[in-house]
């Protein structure tokens, strides 16, 4: 029970994009086509889940022991690029077809504020192991049904005519800000 | 480029928010009052400014291949600093805006200006040009804070001067993307008739 709480709580009524402002660029960036944002989806989703073990893992037996809980930022910024790095070199390696679809997303990853946001949060609300997983991963699915929903809308959105100076962003922002209203409709249920 | 020309630069031309679309998640997490906006403009730009210069410094000892690395180390220990700082003088904004503080280390718009303007030229440039940069971030979070704040409260940094409750939903998450959609829109159109 506890655990479905926070996977519906992390999927719809916290989603980390239209409630928490956490990934942004590539939710504008990436999502004008449906096969990009499940690719991109799924890339942060991935690496997300493994973040959240990595980070869990390094702040109760490394920081917290040798009291260096102020080091929390660096460390995990430092993890997290060195982390998706491996992934992408053990990716290749292991399964060539899983590389090419996620490929091109993974790079973007360090500079993807959710992830880091993902691990500082998960920290403060002092989750414990397998919650911090549950916890990153259904994030991750939050992630991708933002993406995936925004991306059919812009796809539509494309063959509209539009005033000059709404064009691309201000209008993505405004579908956006529709979205986190029908999301907020979620708000009740947990 | 003259230094008035780098200044200007960053507020108008290539402003962050508007014209370049990056820290957007910052700009839309912590601008539900046009306090919140402020602080975190400041603390921003404090990082950004400093981060400029520091790697302005540093950059002839800072080999090509690691400087990736090596400049997210600079910005990280530089917003951990801010964030002890801030901890202990300012702790009611530091815990209103919470996750962003660290979130600075991860802003796009610092790596970028660093990556592409401090690596390259010398320290008064890069301290001018993360000045300037800084103060068009500043600039759109205290706008978009003050726009959200008087639809949605009808307060000014805290002062009520319209009587009523306000549209409620400016304050929460769906009035941030709305009122930051048009924002873009009318600032474009401004900056087309200036132009």
């Amino acid at each position: 029970m506890e655990y479905l709480i926070i996977i519906i709580s992390a999927i719809f009524v916290n989603n980390i994009i239209l409630a928490q402002f956490l990934g942004i660029c590539p939710f504008l960036g990436v999502s004008s086509r449906v096969t990009t944002s499940v690719g991109m989806g799924a890339a942060v989703t991935f690496v997300i889940t493994i973040a959240a073990l990595l980070v869990y893992l390094l702040q109760y037996y490394i920081l917290v022991p040798l009291g260096i809980e102020y080091m929390q930022t660096i460390a995990f910024i430092l993890t997290i690029a060195v982390m998706v790095q491996m992934v992408e070199i053990i990716l290749k390696k292991v399964s060539p077809s899983l590389y090419r679809a996620l490929g091109v997303f993974l790079p973007l990853m360090t500079t993807n504020c959710a992830i880091l946001g993902v691990a500082i949060i998960l920290v403060q609300k002092e989750y414990n192991m397998f919650e911090s997983v549950v916890f990153a991963s259904s994030t991750g699915v939050g992630f991708t049904v933002a993406m995936v929903i925004f991306a059919g809308i812009r796809e539509r959105l494309d063959l509209e005519d539009l005033p000059a100076g709404m064009k691309g962003a201000p209008i993505a922002l405004v579908t956006a800000g529709i979205l986190a209203m029908a999301f907020m409709g979620f708000s009740g249920v947990v | 480029m003259s230094k008035i020309q780098i200044l200007t630069r960053g507020i108008i031309k290539d402003n962050p928010i508007f014209v370049l679309l990056l820290g957007i998640c910052p700009m839309l997490g912590t601008t539900s009052s046009a306090m919140n906006g402020l602080g975190m403009g400041i603390a921003t730009m404090s990082v950004l400014l400093l981060s400029n210069i520091m790697i302005s410094l540093f950059k002839n000892l800072i080999p090509n291949k690691v400087r990736i690395p090596a400049y997210i180390v600079i910005i990280t220990t530089l917003v951990t600093a801010l964030q002890l700082l801030m901890n202990a003088y300012t702790p009611a904004l530091y815990n209103t805006l919470g996750v962003f503080i660290p979130l600075i280390a991860t802003n796009c718009l610092i790596f970028a200006r660093v990556e592409a303007f401090a690596s390259k030229n010398n320290v008064v440039n890069s301290a001018i040009d993360g000045l300037g940069t800084g103060f068009g971030f500043l600039g759109a979070l205290v706008l978009l804070g003050t726009i959200r704040e008087i639809l949605g409260t009808g307060t000014f940094f805290g002062h009520k001067f319209i009587e009523g409750d306000g549209v409620l939903i400016f304050v929460l998450a769906p009035g941030a993307f709305i009122a930051l959609g048009f924002l873009i829109a009318i600032f474009r159109k401004v900056t087309a008739k200036i132009s």
